[in-house]
């Protein structure tokens, strides 16, 4: 018996440890093959390894040269500044707009609330793909279009979030909000010092999904920027690979750049977002 | 009203107006408007000018349906769900089983390793996956040659280029459904699966009996919501394949993103639009309709 049990620990781990090295392992090579000198991915066999680290790649995808009289780059540099712009931008007043809606459903009386809850729920359904075409015309008539405000507004629509939010508001007892009303404190106050701080953690867990879909963001930016200095890093990368795609090594390095930061973020703030991802819960 | 009250109901509104505000510009009024741009011509000439603009009733829809590439479009998304949801959900399954073995140490470092690829960005790991497809000198041929495959040209070729994608969206996206697996076998009646054993019930009589109605709705849930994200694949085919090869790739969303931004037919596409919506819909529909029968739900 117990000599089975062990080596059934044995399988097990090494299956796990097998299974976790090959979905890394593509993250891996992005990162190996980012550093080989140019040319040196295509060549046969398939190199493992660079021969020598070189950051050529970098060095010609994040520098502008003087190319013939005329300045050249990829536009990488631009692209990671507006990523970084446009996610923390709707990362703040996302949560801005959002948690405080989500208290306001969870535990304010307001005539309509559970008929507008009932809408919000229901609205899930919908794609958002659906809205987008007439969303362009929308905003072709704002002025908005190759705008970051245009990239910004929809993802501030956070009707998840404000579910999200609502969830985790709900675990806060209605005594410890009624007990403070009943100590004459007014409204804002009772949402500032006594539901803000419970809701912390659950707030660093929505920033981080908020900051990650934006900075992940494809289709709608795609969609409303024309002018390649506005395009965030994912629509950035799309029109490179399109004209480079037999530039292994330099489009390994644009993959890493941009798929590096977040993942990093993840790494340090991993707890926050599997926490959020099983439910959320308030504790306090 | 005593004053409390009204103060409660000017804070309420007061915080939730302002996105309540952004959710009906941005997302209420489009989705109406849709509904609207799809029974016009609307094109590059209404773009120009709004009295170009012609109703045409559903017409753009009987185009549509005598459009090929659309029904291509409508297959090539199909047989994205049908083999991709089974293949998806397996991966999160069958992960999420091996994680819950008392046996394995380090859960949470493999857990969050698993995950990884869930929160990279599906442009910039498309490229990378376009490159480990690459017939000639991409990895995953030089690893099947290894034992003595000849090399596949992935995405070059109309019969590979479909399950090449689903490769690579499988590893993209099976970390998330573990991690709600994960929680939910946590749930699973330990009492229950020690009564199974001692009434020695096998490993799979006690998987089919005791785990799956446990996690059933949980199951259910995540096949509703993989249903709909695969219905929505976008960016893999515009990146790794452009739609090709022979449109082989080619999904409604692509095929309305292609109507709608390249070649500027937004009644057109609207119409696509809506039929995606109802799509998605009718699923949703279907699959709580088949959870409340066994009780899932």
């Amino acid at each position: 018996m117990a000599v089975t049990s062990r080596a059934r620990a044995v399988v097990a781990n090494a299956a796990v440890a097998l299974l976790t090295l090959l979905t890394i392992a593509p993250l891996g090579y992005m990162v190996v093959v980012s550093f080989m000198p140019r040319g040196e991915s295509g060549m046969l066999p398939t190199p493992l390894w660079p021969s020598r680290w070189s950051l050529e790649n970098y060095h010609e995808l994040l520098v502008r040269r003087l190319i013939d009289g005329a300045w050249f780059d990829y536009r990488i540099v631009p692209a990671l500044w507006n990523s970084l712009g446009i996610a923390a931008l709707s990362t703040g007043l996302g949560l801005l707009l959002t948690v405080p809606a989500g208290y306001a459903f969870a535990k304010l009386r307001f005539r309509g609330r559970e008929r507008l809850l009932k809408l919000l729920i229901a609205s899930l359904v919908v794609p958002g793909q659906v809205a987008m075409l007439p969303l362009f015309l929308i905003f072709k008539e704002l002025g908005l279009v190759n705008s970051y405000a245009g990239v910004i507004l929809p993802s501030l629509a956070g009707i998840f979030a404000i579910l999200f939010v609502r969830q985790a508001t709900l675990a806060i007892p209605d005594e410890m909000i009624d007990a403070a009303r009943l100590d004459g404190a007014g409204e804002m106050r009772i949402f500032a010092r006594i539901v803000l701080p419970l809701l912390a953690p659950i707030t660093v867990t929505l920033a981080l999904f908020m900051f990650l879909g934006s900075w992940n963001d494809f289709l709608w930016p795609l969609i409303i920027l024309a002018d390649q200095q506005r395009y965030t890093l994912p629509v950035a990368v799309a029109a490179i690979a399109r004209e480079h795609a037999a530039d292994a090594e330099l489009m390994m390095a644009a993959a890493v750049v941009t798929t590096l930061p977040v993942l990093l973020l993840f790494l340090s703030l991993q707890r926050y977002y599997m926490r959020g991802l099983l439910g959320g819960s308030v504790k306090g | 009203m005593s004053a409390r009250a009204a103060a409660q109901e000017r804070t309420a509104w007061l915080f939730s107006a302002p996105v309540l505000a952004i959710i009906l510009l941005v997302f209420v009024l489009p989705t109406a408007l849709a509904m609207a741009l799809s029974v016009t011509d609307y094109s590059i000439y209404a773009l120009a000018d709004w009295d170009n603009l012609r109703f045409v009733g559903l017409g753009n829809f009987v185009d549509l349906f005598t459009t090929p590439l659309f029904w291509r479009a409508l297959g090539n998304t199909a047989l994205f769900a049908v083999l991709g949801v089974p293949m998806a959900i397996g991966a999160s399954l069958f992960t999420a089983l091996l994680l819950d073995d008392v046996t394995v140490r380090w859960k949470p470092l493999w857990r969050v390793l698993l995950f990884a690829p869930y929160v990279t960005s599906i442009v910039a790991t498309a490229v990378v996956w376009r490159f480990l497809f690459n017939e000639r000198s991409g990895l995953i041929n030089r690893l099947i040659g290894a034992v003595g495959i000849p090399p596949i040209d992935w995405l070059g070729d109309p019969h590979t280029s479909i399950p090449a994608i689903l490769i690579f969206v499988t590893w993209k996206i099976f970390g998330y459904n573990m991690i709600v697996f994960t929680a939910a076998l946590s749930a699973v009646p330990g009492d229950l699966m020690e009564a199974a054993r001692l009434d020695g019930a096998g490993r799979w009589s006690r998987f089919r009996h005791v785990t799956l109605p446990a996690i059933g709705p949980t199951l259910l849930l995540a096949a509703v919501m993989s249903v709909a994200g695969f219905l929505q694949i976008f960016a893999e085919p515009y990146v790794m394949t452009l739609g090709g090869p022979a449109q082989s790739t080619t999904t409604i969303l692509f095929f309305m993103f292609e109507e709608g931004f390249k070649w500027w037919n937004l009644g057109q596409a609207s119409a696509v639009a809506f039929i995606l919506f109802l799509m998605i819909l009718a699923l949703t529909l279907i699959q709580t309709r088949v959870g409340k029968r066994y009780e899932w739900l």
